[in-house]
């Protein structure tokens, strides 16, 4: 039985200690050890992104990091991702509105990827959003409309930017 | 998708680092962002009893020009020299490994020390000259690029040693280009091609480099192409006529996605691409 | 900004206003894009063992011995079990289409291997332990001896008599023959001037819902609970008990939040049955969740047909008859229902044209590799995938426009009976045709591909291709589909409950198990229109055996045409009764009430009205109902409908060919369709994007492959290639709407019509750009590849 490591890290602004074999997976830390199921498991070569969170502010396979290598870190998952007290972050928002989404499954992966594109780059065209999202995979929504609200979410994150400040987005 | 079980070290020196790769003996591993070794142990086609995470040793990440090099420090992630034009090919190569997610973790120091002939920086390192710098229990060597890479998922690298350090020429005034032939955006090359080309003041070719991504063991340079370019024009039938002799010399391996006879036509396509986009830039 | 101000709005709208028809935002969505829904996999029960399962690494082998001591000595090992330990699992893997005089072959398939395996993959024992890390670790310790056997992974080679022999008790590797025929066959083909012959694949491929199956199950008191990532729960819950041995009342099933289907999910796995199983013996809540490497080796593939088609027609055009012998690898062992999804390709054999005569001959052919079953479409994509290629490869041999061949033979009177007994219950072909064409220019793109290709410096190789299709859903009329009928042992109802509550929201059970369709939207829509009601006001329930009536699930694109009519009829009787308690309170007749405005008023007068929950209260408060009425407000329906439905519609694919690699870019992609009038249009354009991206993936980069050892090649997501947003164009949708007589809505299915639609779309396309270059066939995959091989092999 390897040694277990100690490790100290912030999921959604709170703090966790905890102690973790060094093999456990990041995404099994959230799900397992902290009941933030919201983050999904998808396969088993680092493809399909529907694991993504971000990791001290960039997106992230969570299965494809170890726990123990978030030491010192913060998280954040989808529950996290829109600021306290607020309803949904813009992308959320958009992914309601524009029908970006149907079983549901991919989609807290493809919502966080979209928040790091767009913080990256906040006027994407269609090409740049779907290479942007290549990490992730949809099989149901042919992922049209989700370039679609990727494109009228960052719409609403520059005229937000532009006009009054905004509560903290990613 | 468990991988196997593992003891973890995390030292915050680099001298930390190596003793406890040394005492963790054969079957240690130093771990940067981990995105060509979590993989292969989450499929449990790798075990290593140690990782030795690298990444509170400090100096060991962002890129500096020195001279005529980048010294590019083997923590250093993708995402970090992506689109980069200052940083030539290797801007233009980081930006199409993998995906956003995956260059945000992957190194370029893991990546090379990695050694797999399908992955696109062992064969820009190749082709641009670079070298990496490792540092072990005896000391620090310098590996240049056409030593380090021995055979498949094989480099110079010893046990025991930690790459510190990459320097890729900053090739100044050279045309780069890299095509990258992949199924799907995300995937690796079926076949990749870097082409640097350094013009003469009458427009000939000065000099030349081919590198080969997934045609062999290794990344591989394609000499006869090299040596059919050099000193000689570097119009469109000259270029064409070069990368004719891309695959010479090549036993590419068959795949689920490419043929060896498809593959060698590849690496000719891809070769000429790269050089006209190279020679036009 | 965000969901709260929306969702007031649609609170304060009144009902009975046309919910249906409108685009509403998905009730659903809430929960899945905060990460709050529940998946089976994010379930803990108290006391819960994980499973880890053992599969075999040889496709064909007798199991000599297996020895589990290292895995069960291990700490935190619970149990492990083998095929061998199996007591009480009283039935293997039941097969449930029994076609009237037909033999079907069917090897006993156990949930862990007993004595032999078949297919890599294979479960052979299970681990059981408390941490679902240590379970994997202790699976790698069960040491098991196989015997290899010769493999066979060719089905043609497999019906050879010198071939090995899978399952020595039947003799062959044939699993069954069939055949359905209409017309003089014969006839057809001698008044033909032009008999053309193809062979065409239509390779295997996986579901890969991006959710991989799981299944938690539960003993208490008796009564088992399973949790399973199922789109069938009420089927389930039949054949777990079954193979259980147990009485149905004591097994709940429910389907949770399920990530995808696709028809892969429509099965019941013999880990459910194991986990059900285990549960009961350790007395302890089990829980398995595949890896994707489990999912692709052991959760049904798709397609796999070899389909050998003759068509005949006169030099004019007119199509005669047509004939498809249909080679379908069956796998080495079925599950529910493999065998018929080939069958369905006969059912729409003659697509969308008058053929006076047609015939589908199908041969299923044992293997060495997983199970088929039914993947979107089920047997529908492979008909309109050798239909649509052949029309365009008979059209060139015709020398006649491949658009012209189409339209000169265009079903056009409905109904239409077809000569091998299905009724087309109504349709348009010219005008989804028409628009596609109006949306694509055909001229234009014309132009553009000549002087693309005549480019001197750099020729660019575009193409155009269409597919106008025909598809049948809907499943279905039980008739037709039961023992005495197709052969299928069950019927394909389908049950709504609609219960007004005493405040007088409403809770709708259906006994469909949506898994992304965004059936609690438009169902609560349908409902709401018909009692005065926002959708907001309506909960729609489902997936839960043990509430609500039993149903027959989702598959098949049957639960708006089937489940969606089923509530509406169940809601219309609460609507009677309503108007009857209206009438009675406000001394008018029944026939006068309308629902309207967001209540049920007198007709001219419309200030005497009464909300639902007013009636609601008359209801619950049973003081003054009409003489023999009895309390409560709550109706059931049963719906079997008289036929099936028939969406159809035209798609063109624009692609772009680049000769020198073969790799094909998709340009622009025109769908029309056509599945009747919308409930909630935003819905179809989803499954329609959706559908036809599914279609692309197996056009063009997915592909099951097993080696001649039947080593599963394509195992993971690096290998099996679904296509990401930038592999994918937008798509240009368009609609029209052709009511179905088939039942009130007026609808049919969409979720699988686009997979149908699109396959041929691409090919033709491809052909299109390159028979300059001399390239006149192609199988799908179009990797760059086999498409270069192609031209090359033109030049020669």
């Amino acid at each position: 039985m390897s040694t277990r490591v100690p490790i100290r890290l912030s999921v959604n602004g709170r703090e966790h200690e905890l102690e973790v074999e060094p093999r456990l997976l990041l995404v099994h830390l959230l799900r397992d050890r902290l009941g933030l199921t919201g983050t999904h498991v998808g396969c088993d070569t680092s493809n399909c992104g529907a694991c993504t969170v971000h990791l001290d502010g960039e997106a992230v396979k969570s299965c494809t990091v170890l726990a123990v290598q978030a030491d010192g870190a913060e998280v954040t998952t989808i529950e996290g991702l829109a600021a306290a007290g607020d309803g949904l972050h813009p992308l959320q928002a958009a992914f309601w509105e524009d029908h970006a989404l149907q079983c549901g499954y991919c989609t807290p992966g493809m919502i966080m990827a979209a928040a790091d594109l767009l913080a990256r780059n906040p006027d994407p065209s269609e090409e740049e959003i779907r290479s942007g999202l290549e990490g992730n995979l949809c099989r149901c929504t042919g992922y049209h409309n989700i370039v679609r609200a990727v494109r009228d979410a960052a719409a609403e994150l520059r005229a937000a930017r532009a006009g009054a400040p905004t509560p903290e987005v990613v | 998708m468990i991988p196997p079980e593992f003891d973890y070290a995390a030292p915050d020196t680099l001298d930390g680092a190596l003793q406890a790769l040394a005492d963790g003996g054969e079957e240690a591993k130093p771990l940067a962002g981990g995105h060509s070794l979590l993989p292969l142990m989450k499929l449990r086609l790798a075990a290593p009893t140690l990782l030795v995470d690298l990444r509170r040793v400090p100096g060991l990440r962002g890129a500096e020009r020195e001279n005529g090099s980048w010294r590019i420090g083997a923590l250093t992630r993708h995402a970090d020299l992506q689109s980069r034009a200052e940083l030539g090919v290797i801007g233009e190569t980081t930006a199409l490994i993998a995906d956003q997610q995956v260059r945000n973790r992957g190194t370029i120091g893991g990546s090379l020390a990695h050694g797999d002939p399908a992955s696109d920086l062992p064969t820009v390192l190749l082709a641009a000259e670079g070298t990496v710098t490792v540092r072990g229990p005896g000391g620090i060597r310098e590996l240049a690029a056409a030593d380090l890479f021995r055979d498949y998922l094989t480099t110079a690298i010893a046990p025991g040693e930690i790459v510190t350090e990459v320097r890729m020429p900053a090739l100044e005034g050279w045309g780069h280009a890299y095509e990258k032939f992949s199924r799907r955006a995300e995937d690796w090359a079926m076949v990749g091609v870097c082409a640097l080309v350094r013009r003469a003041p009458d427009g000939s070719c000065a000099d030349v480099r081919v590198g080969l991504t997934n045609m062999g063991a290794t990344p591989l340079r394609a000499s006869a192409v090299e040596r059919s370019l050099r000193g000689g024009p570097l119009d469109r039938e000259a270029i064409a006529r070069a990368a004719e002799q891309a695959a010479e010399g090549t036993d590419p391996p068959g795949d689920l996605n490419a043929t060896p006879d498809y593959k060698r036509h590849l690496a000719r396509v891809l070769t000429r691409r790269a050089l006209q986009r190279a020679a036009e830039a | 900004m965000g969901a709260p101000g929306a969702e007031a709005a649609e609170r304060e709208m009144p009902g009975g206003n046309g919910y249906v028809g409108r685009a509403l935002k998905r009730k659903e969505d809430p929960r899945l894009i905060t990460g709050r829904a529940t998946y089976v996999d994010d379930m803990v029960l108290p006391g819960m063992l994980h499973a880890a399962i053992v599969r075999s690494p040889e496709a064909h082998a007798r199991i000599a011995s297996i020895d589990v001591s290292a895995a069960a000595e291990r700490p935190g090992i619970e149990a492990v079990f083998t095929g061998a330990d199996l007591d009480g699992v009283a039935a293997p893997c039941p097969m449930v289409w029994a076609p009237p005089g037909v033999e079907v072959h069917v090897p006993d398939h156990w949930p862990l291997a007993k004595g032999k395996v078949g297919y890599v993959g294979q479960a052979v024992a299970v681990v059981l332990g408390d941490d679902k890390y240590a379970v994997v670790d202790a699976a790698e310790q069960v040491l098991v001896d196989y015997e290899p056997l010769p493999v066979v992974v060719d089905p043609e080679a497999a019906l050879r008599d010198d071939a090995p022999v899978i399952h020595d008790q039947f003799g062959t590797n044939k699993v069954f023959e069939w055949s359905l025929a209409g017309g003089d066959l014969d006839a057809a083909f001698a008044e033909a001037d032009v008999v053309m012959e193809r062979r065409v694949v239509n390779h295997r491929t996986a579901g890969a819902a991006i959710e991989p199956r799981g299944a938690l199950a539960e003993w208490r008191e008796g009564r088992l609970t399973l949790r399973s990532s199922t789109q069938i729960p009420h089927i389930a819950r039949v054949i777990l008990s079954i193979q259980l041995g147990l009485s149905e009342e004591r097994i709940r099933v429910i389907a949770p939040e399920v990530g995808g289907g696709f028809g892969s999910k429509l099965q019941v796995y013999g880990e459910e049955v194991l986990v059900a199983w285990c549960a009961r013996r350790t007395g302890r809540p089990v829980k398995w969740t595949a890896t994707r490497s489990d999912d692709m080796a052991t959760t049904h593939h798709g397609r796999d047909q070899i389909d050998y088609v003759r068509i005949g027609a006169t030099r004019e055009g007119r199509l005669t008859g047509i004939h498809a012998r249909v080679i379908q690898d069956c796998g080495a062992y079925h599950l529910i229902e493999g065998p018929v999804i080939p069958t369905f390709t006969s059912c729409v054999i003659s697509g969308v044209y008058d053929f006076a005569a047609v015939r589908t001959d199908v041969i299923g052919v044992f293997t060495n590799k997983f199970t088929t079953d039914a993947i979107r479409g089920a047997g529908r994509p492979e008909a309109t995938h050798l239909i649509e290629v052949c029309i365009d490869q008979l059209a060139d041999e015709l020398g006649i426009d491949r658009l012209e061949l189409r339209r000169r033979n265009f079903i056009r009177d409905f109904p239409n009976e077809r000569p091998h007994g299905f009724v087309y219950d109504s349709g348009d072909y010219d005008g989804t045709l028409d628009r596609c064409l109006e949306l694509l220019d055909l001229d234009g793109f014309r132009r553009e591909q000549e002087e693309l290709r005549n480019d001197p410096v750099h020729p660019v190789y575009r193409g155009v291709g269409f597919s106008t299709y025909v598809e049948i859903c809907g499943l279905g009329p039980s008739r037709a589909l039961g023992p005495d009928g197709w052969g299928m042992q069950g019927g394909y109802f389908e049950s709504a409950q609609v219960r007004v509550l005493p405040t007088g929201s409403v809770m709708v059970y259906t006994g469909t198990s949506p898994h992304g369709q965004g059936l609690e939207t438009s169902f609560a829509q349908i409902v709401a229109d018909r009692l005065g009601l926002a959708p907001d006001a309506v909960e729609v329930i489902h997936g839960d055996t043990d509430s609500g009536p039993f149903g027959k699930d989702t598959y098949g694109s049957r639960s708006l045409s089937v489940g969606g009519e089923a509530i509406a009829r169940a809601a219309q009787k609460v609507q009677e009764k309503a108007k009857r308690i209206v009438a009675h309170k406000l001394e008018a007749a029944p026939e006068d009430i309308e629902v309207s405005d967001g209540a049920f008023r007198v007709k001219g007068s419309p200030e005497q009205a009464m909300s639902l929950a007013e009636v609601a209260t008359e209801a619950y408060i049973p003081a003054d109902l009409p003489d023999g009425m009895e309390a409560g407000l709550d109706e059931l329906s049963f719906y079997d409908p008289d036929n099936f439905v028939w969406p159809f519609g035209a798609h063109a694919c624009v692609t772009e060919v680049d000769p020198e690699t073969g790799r094909v870019e998709i340009v622009r992609w025109i769908a029309v369709d056509d599945c009747g009038p919308a409930i909630n249009p935003k819905l179809i354009d989803g499954q329609v994007h959706g559908g036809a991206v599914h279609a692309i993936g197996q056009a063009l980069y997915e592909r099951i492959a097993y080696d001649d050892d039947g080593q599963l090649v394509t195992g993971t997501f690096v290998d099996y290639g679904l296509p990401t947003a930038a592999e994918v164009p937008s798509f240009e949708t368009a609609r029209t709407e052709t009511p179905s007589p088939t039942n009130s809505l007026g609808v049919k299915g969409v979720g699988e019509a686009a997979t149908i639609a699109a396959t041929p779309a691409i090919v033709n396309s491809v052909i299109d750009a390159l028979r300059p270059l001399g390239v006149t066939y192609l199988d799908m995959p179009l990797t760059p590849e086999r498409v270069w091989d192609a031209i090359q092999e033109a030049r020669r």
